[in-house]
C-alpha cells in the first residue's frame, strides 16, 4: 500500500533530525502521538502538534512518560498508528510499556533521542548509552526492532521504516537517534507519496467465531482487530493463550515467549540491515552507528590515506544484530574496532559474534560530543600490521 | 548513504550574537540557500547547553562539496558576529586567512589578526531604515551573500522567502537587498570581486 | 442481590460474562463480583451497542474484571489503565470506555493519571472498587487504608492519612462523582447507568469487603459482617460537600451522588480550539482520520 499523500511533505527541505523524524511518522500514516517534554526530543512532538491537526491527526501531552507510552497503545488498539518520543530519563520510564507492547504484540514506535547519561546526565548533548537498554530494558524475554539513523535524512527514512516493521511483525520498533543527529540541520528529501511503501496493519478477514486474537499466522505473527469491531477480544500483559486469556503455567509461558522471540529471531536476517564502506578488502573492520558512524568513516578514510585497509560496517538496524554479516567478516578480518559513544555496548555483541576469531577493540566515549577522528585513526593504526602503516 | 569524502573541499561558517537577534534564523536561511539552491552538502548545528547560557547564541555551518562526516565546527573560515561578546569569544578561532563580518554599530573589532579580512555592515541602521530593527539578521544574510560570494543572490532570496514567517517575506527580502547592496558597494570600494565563484579549498582536516 | 431461585433460567447477565473463564479468582465474600453483576445489569438496561463498549483494567483483584466481561477488554499494566483508556477513547470517540480497577491501582500507583484525566475531562467512566487494601499482593497498606487499620505493612496500625476519593475526583475536575458500597446493589446499578450516559470524566467509588485480608487481619468477621457494617453505617447524602466524605476505621459512610455537573470534554475543547484557530486548515482530529 502507498502512503496517504495528506501526511507526506514531498519536496527537498532543510530540516533537523527531530523535524525529519516527525515527517517520517506522518508519512508512515501515524496520526496519534503522545509525549512528555524532554530535551533533546521535544521538537519532534512540537512539530507533530503543529502539523497533525492539519492532516487529521492529534497530539496529547501526557502527565509523564509512563502515560505517554501506554496512551499510544490504547490508540493503536482503537485503530491508529501511533508513536511516542523521549530521551534517556523518559526512556527509562517507558521500559514497562515496551514490555507491554512486546507481550500484547501492539505495533507502535518509540523514538529515543539519546543524550549523555546516566540519570539526568547531559540534557543537551549527545550520547549512545541506551543501545543495550533498548534491547533488554524491560523485564523478561522478548525481542524488539531498533534502527539507528546517522543523519536527518535517515531520521525521516528510518522512522518510516520503524512504523512498517512494527506493523509487519507486531512489535514495538525503536528509533535510537542521538542529540547530534536530532539537532543537526541538513538537506532532507521526502519523496512523493506514491513512492512510499506502507505496511498496513494486519487485520483479520475472519468472522469473530473463527478468530483468536493471538493465534499465530505461518510467520508467527497473529492477525489483529480493533476495539469496537465486534470481536470482543481480551488483551492482557499476563502470559496468555491464543484467545488472549491469562494462563499461569509453564507450558503457556513456553509457547508464548518462544513465539514472541522466534517471530523476530526467525526473521532476523531479513530485518537486519547494514551499510558497508570499503569492507571488501578490509583487514580492519570499524563498526559504528548513528552519528558516530560518520566520524568513524572519517577515521577510516584517514587510515586509507595512510595505506591501511580499513572499512566501515554500520548497523542501520542494530536490533536484531547483524550477526551473519559480522560472522562472515570475522572469517577474514584482522581486527574489529568498535567506536561508540558509550563504554562498550555494541562492542559486546561484536565480541560475542566474532567469538575470538579476531580481536575486538573498543573505542569508547562518554558522550557530550563525538569522537575526534584522530582517536579513531589511532585505534585503527594500532591494529594494522606494521608494514602497512606509512606514517 | 554515507560516502567517503575522498577529495573534499569545505568551509566552515559561524554566526554569533545574542538571543533575539535572529542569529539562528540567519544561519538556517544561509544553510537552506547553500544546501537546496547551490547543491552543497551543508550541516548546521546550534550551540546548546552551557555555552548557550545567558544571551549568547551561535550557529555553525559546514559547507562542502562532499558528504559531511564530522558534524562540528573545527575553526571557522567565515565568522559573523553581531555582538561584542561573540566577537571576543569566536574571533581568535578564525582560520588563517579567514573572513570576519561584523555588525559595525554592535561590534568594535579590536585586535583583529592581520591575516583576517574584515567586513563591516551597518545592519541595525539599514534595518531601522525599513522601520523594523528585527530584520537586521536578513540584512546580514544579504551582506554575507555579497561579500563571500558563496551563494548566488537568487538562491539567497529563495531561501529568505522560505525561511521567514509567512506574511513577512516582502519586508525580509527588502532587508536582504539592503544588506546585499551594502556588501556590493563595500566590495567595489575595496576593489574586490562580487561574482559568484565555486567553493574555495581550505585546509579543513 | 436479586438472585434467581429458578435454577433452569439463565442468569440475565450471563451474556455479559466470559463463561469459559469461570470460575473467577475472587474469594468467597469478596464484593468485586457483586459490582460486576451490577455493572452488567446497568449495561443491559442502558441498551448500548456492546460492540462499542470497552473495559480497561489495571492490575490487582479488581484489575481482573476486564478479563471476565464479554466485551472488548484490556488488562493493562499496574496503574496505567487510565492513560491506555485515554488513547483508546481519543483515537475512537465512538467507543464507550470504562476503566474498572482497584483503589491501589487507580489512586496509588496510578494517582497521577487519575487527577490528570479528571482535569482534562477525558470521557471515561472510572469505577474504583475500594477494599481499603492491596489484595492481590496479600494485604498491604493502601492510600485508602483508614487510620488505625492493620495491614501487613502497617502491623502496628495505619498512621497515614488516607485519600478522600470523592473530594480528590471533584477537585481534579470530574463531572460525575458518586460513592456506594457493594451492599447498595440497586443504587449502584443506577449509578452505573448514569455514568454510562454521562459525558466526561465520571467517577464511582465502591466500598467492598476483602474478607481474606482486610477483614481477617482487622478481626472484622467475614464478608457478611462487612456488608452489615455497610448497611448500618451508610447514610445517603446526595449532594454532600465532598470535603466531608473522608472515611474512618469502621466509622460512618456517606454514600450517594455528590457531583453531577457539565463541563466540556477534552475532545470537545480540543476540536473547538483547533477549529477556531486553524479554520479551514483543520482536518478534523480524533475519530475521523486518526484511525487508518
Amino acid at each position: 500500500m502507498k502512503a496517504d499523500p495528506a501526511g507526506v511533505l514531498t519536496g527537498t527541505h532543510f530540516l533537523d533530525g527531530d523535524q525529519a523524524c516527525c515527517e517520517g511518522a506522518l508519512a508512515a500514516g501515524c496520526r496519534f502521538a503522545a509525549g512528555y517534554p524532554i530535551t533533546p526530543s521535544t521538537e519532534i512532538v512540537e512539530r507533530f502538534a503543529q502539523r497533525a491537526p492539519q492532516v487529521g491527526g492529534m497530539f496529547i501531552q501526557m502527565e509523564d512518560e509512563l502515560a505517554a507510552s501506554i496512551a499510544i497503545q490504547g490508540a493503536v488498539w482503537a485503530g491508529a498508528k501511533a508513536f511516542t518520543v523521549t530521551s534517556g530519563p523518559g526512556f527509562s520510564l517507558m521500559m514497562e510499556h515496551i514490555g507491554f507492547a512486546a507481550m500484547t504484540e501492539t505495533p507502535c514506535v518509540v523514538v529515543d533521542v539519546q543524550r549523555g547519561g546516566p540519570s539526568t546526565g547531559l540534557p543537551t548533548l549527545p550520547g549512545q548509552g541506551d543501545i543495550m537498554q533498548a534491547r533488554w530494558g524491560s523485564h523478561g524475554d522478548y525481542e524488539i526492532i531498533a534502527l539507528v539513523p546517522s543523519s536527518p535524512q535517515e531520521c525521516f527514512e528510518l522512522t518510516l521504516d520503524a512504523f512498517n516493521l512494527a506493523e509487519r511483525y507486531r512489535v514495538p520498533a525503536l528509533v535510537l537517534m542521538d542529540e547530534c543527529v536530532g539537532h543537526m540541520t541538513e538537506k532532507v528529501v521526502i519523496p512523493p507519496a506514491q513512492e512510499i511503501e506502507i505496511v498496513p496493519r494486519r487485520y483479520t478477514a475472519r468472522p469473530p467465531a473463527d478468530y483468536q486474537p493471538f493465534e499465530p499466522g505461518p510467520d508467527g505473527v497473529p492477525e489483529m482487530v480493533r476495539a469496537g469491531d465486534g470481536y470482543r477480544i481480551h488483551v492482557t500483559g499476563m502470559t496468555h493463550d491464543q484467545r488472549g486469556y491469562p494462563e499461569v503455567s509453564a507450558e503457556a509461558q513456553q509457547r508464548l515467549v518462544e513465539r514472541l522471540v522466534a517471530k523476530i529471531r526467525g526473521h532476523a536476517e531479513r530485518i537486519a540491515r547494514v551499510e558497508e564502506t570499503w569492507t571488501q578488502d578490509a583487514d580492519i573492520i570499524v563498526v559504528a552507528y548513528g552519528i558516530t558512524a560518520r566520524v568513524a568513516l572519517r577515521g577510516v578514510e584517514m587510515a586509507r590515506e595512510r595505506g591501511v585497509a580499513a572499512g566501515l560496517l554500520r548497523p542501520v538496524v542494530v536490533w536484531p544484530f547483524p550477526e551473519k554479516r559480522v560472522r562472515e567478516l570475522a572469517a577474514r578480518a584482522r581486527a574489529f574496532v568498535v567506536v561508540e559513544m558509550n563504554y562498550g555496548q555494541v562492542a559486546l555483541e561484536v565480541e560475542r559474534v566474532v567469538a575470538g576469531r579476531a580481536p575486538t577493540v573498543l573505542v569508547p566515549h562518554a558522550g557530550g560530543t563525538v569522537h575526534p577522528p584522530e582517536e579513531i585513526l589511532a585505534a585503527i593504526l594500532a591494529q594494522a600490521p606494521a608494514r602497512e602503516v606509512a606514517r | 548513504m554515507l560516502a567517503a569524502q575522498a577529495s573534499m573541499s569545505a568551509i566552515e561558517i559561524q554566526i554569533g550574537g545574542f538571543g533575539g537577534q535572529g542569529v539562528i534564523l540567519a544561519g538556517l536561511t544561509l544553510g537552506r540557500g547553500l544546501a537546496l539552491y547551490e547543491d552543497y552538502h551543508v550541516s548546521l548545528t546550534q550551540s546548546f547547553g552551557p555555552e548557550a547560557r545567558g544571551s549568547a547564541c551561535s550557529v555553525q555551518l559546514i559547507v562542502s562539496d562532499a558528504p559531511i562526516l564530522y558534524p562540528y565546527l573545527s575553526r571557522p573560515d567565515v565568522l559573523v558576529t553581531l555582538s561584542q561578546e561573540a566577537f571576543r569569544r569566536f574571533a581568535p578561532q578564525v582560520r588563517e586567512g579567514g573572513r570576519l563580518l561584523v555588525e559595525e554599530t554592535l561590534v568594535r573589532p579590536e585586535g583583529v589578526r592581520p591575516d583576517l579580512r574584515l567586513w563591516a555592515v551597518p545592519a541595525t541602521r539599514l534595518a531601522e531604515e525599513l522601520g523594523r530593527k528585527i530584520v537586521l539578521n536578513m540584512v546580514v544574510v544579504g551582506f554575507f551573500a555579497a561579500v563571500t560570494g558563496l551563494l548566488r543572490p537568487e538562491s539567497a532570496r529563495r531561501a529568505v522567502s522560505e525561511s521567514v514567517p509567512l506574511g513577512t517575506e516582502a519586508l525580509n527580502l527588502a532587508a536582504f537587498e539592503k544588506g546585499y547592496a551594502c556588501g556590493v558597494s563595500r566590495l567595489a570600494a575595496a576593489g574586490a570581486e562580487t561574482a559568484f565563484r565555486p567553493l574555495p579549498l581550505t585546509g579543513r582536516s | 442481590m436479586t438472585a434467581r431461585t429458578d435454577a433452569v433460567a439463565a442468569n440475565p447477565v450471563e451474556a455479559f460474562l466470559r463463561s469459559d473463564r469461570m470460575p473467577h479468582i475472587w474469594c468467597p465474600g469478596c464484593g468485586i463480583g457483586t459490582t460486576v453483576n451490577c455493572f452488567a445489569r446497568a449495561l443491559l438496561q442502558a441498551k448500548l451497542n456492546l460492540d462499542r463498549v470497552v473495559v480497561v483494567s489495571g492490575i490487582g483483584c479488581t484489575g481482573r474484571v476486564a478479563g471476565y466481561l464479554e466485551l472488548d477488554s484490556f488488562h493493562t499494566t499496574h496503574g496505567r489503565a487510565i492513560p491506555f483508556a485515554t488513547g483508546l477513547k481519543l483515537a475512537n470517540p465512538e467507543l464507550t470506555v470504562v476503566v474498572y480497577s482497584g483503589d491501589g491501582d487507580l489512586v496509588g500507583i496510578g494517582g497521577n493519571h487519575f487527577i490528570h484525566a479528571a482535569r482534562r475531562n477525558v470521557d471515561l467512566k472510572v469505577i474504583c472498587v475500594n477494599n481499603f487494601t492491596y489484595g492481590m499482593t496479600g494485604g498491604q497498606v493502601a492510600p485508602t487504608t483508614p487510620l488505625g487499620a492493620l495491614s501487613t505493612t502497617t502491623p502496628y496500625g495505619c498512621f497515614e492519612q488516607p485519600f478522600n476519593l470523592p473530594q480528590l475526583a471533584e477537585s481534579s475536575g470530574a463531572v460525575y462523582v458518586a460513592r456506594w458500597t457493594s451492599y447498595h446493589v440497586r443504587q449502584l446499578t443506577h449509578a452505573f447507568g448514569e455514568a454510562l450516559r454521562k459525558k466526561g470524566f465520571s467517577f464511582i467509588e465502591i466500598l467492598s469487603p476483602c474478607p481474606t485480608l482486610y477483614e481477617r487481619r482487622n478481626r472484622l468477621g467475614d464478608g457478611l459482617e462487612m456488608m452489615k457494617y455497610f448497611k448500618e453505617q451508610s447514610l445517603v447524602r446526595h449532594g454532600a460537600p465532598t470535603k466531608e466524605l473522608g472515611l474512618t476505621f469502621q466509622g460512618p459512610i456517606a454514600v450517594g451522588k455528590f457531583v453531577d455537573r457539565e463541563r466540556p470534554t477534552f475532545l470537545e475543547t480540543l476540536n473547538q480550539q483547533l477549529a477556531r484557530t486553524l479554520e479551514a486548515q483543520y482536518a478534523g482530529c480524533a475519530g475521523e482520520h486518526v484511525r487508518d
